[in-house]
């Protein structure tokens, strides 16, 4: 699948897009986090607070408990400002 | 009857009242026509500008759902709403938000539905540029936006 991140987590991480393939066991955006958070010390930095971060499966917004499988783009990002 | 409605993000300024008057044009039934727009501010010459990212695709898909939901909420005759993102220098505008109504509750009521909404769930991110020191902190998001967009959904 796609991983797009953004502000300060693509800063952290130092790209703002990867394929990633998550092993099968990786079943939500919560565990997919800490998935990644074990890539390296850079991911670890950006998901070093994961309570507070947003995700979005296919461009819709969804909680830290949403089923990853069937999404093709994961999207994580902090706390939106827009407006 | 369906509201119009037109969303734009974009990278270029933009003239609120020439965007609110467009809107009117040709429609004999609106009665009132509520027109927000958000500015950058200098934070006391503090600032030199912000930097907004956004997530393509997703920011438009987004304030469009906003839009819809307002529509499905109040009877609005249009709804205009455009964002802004890359670099933005005090003074400019930032967000603009047009509502078009019967009667003006329905138009203020909107317009501040949307704004809330656009605060904390419209994918855009504020970053910093510091007067004299090049590119600073990203805004952090706001309490009172948190609990001012959780209002509408009581």
């Amino acid at each position: 699948m796609k991983a797009l991140y953004f502000a300060w987590v693509r800063e952290r991480i130092g790209k703002a897009e990867e394929e990633i393939v998550p092993p099968e066991n990786i079943k939500t955006v919560a565990e997919l986090m800490a998935w990644l958070s074990g890539k390296g010390e850079n991911y670890a930095a950006a998901f070093a607070h994961t309570k507070t971060m947003r995700a979005a499966l296919d461009r819709i917004h969804v909680k830290h408990d949403a089923s990853i499988r069937n999404a093709c783009e994961i999207a994580l990002f902090p706390p939106m400002t827009g407006g | 009857m369906s509201a119009r409605i037109i969303v734009r993000v974009q990278k270029e300024s933009f003239d609120a009242a020439a965007e609110a008057a467009r809107l009117t044009q040709g429609s004999a039934n609106i009665g009132a026509l509520v027109s927000f727009t958000g500015l950058c501010r200098d934070e006391g010459g503090a600032l030199a500008a912000l930097e907004i990212e956004h997530y393509p695709g997703m920011a438009e898909a987004e304030i469009n759902r906003a839009a819809l939901e307002a529509a499905a909420r109040w009877p609005l005759e249009a709804v205009l709403i455009v964002h802004r993102h890359g670099l933005i220098r005090p003074g400019e505008p930032i967000v603009l938000v047009v509502t078009a109504s019967q009667h003006r509750g329905e138009a203020f009521a909107a317009a501040s539905f949307l704004m809330d909404y656009l605060k904390t769930e419209a994918p855009f991110w504020k970053k910093q540029h510091l007067a004299g020191k090049g590119a600073g902190d990203w805004v952090e998001a706001k309490p009172q936006d948190h609990a001012a967009a959780q209002k509408w959904r009581a």
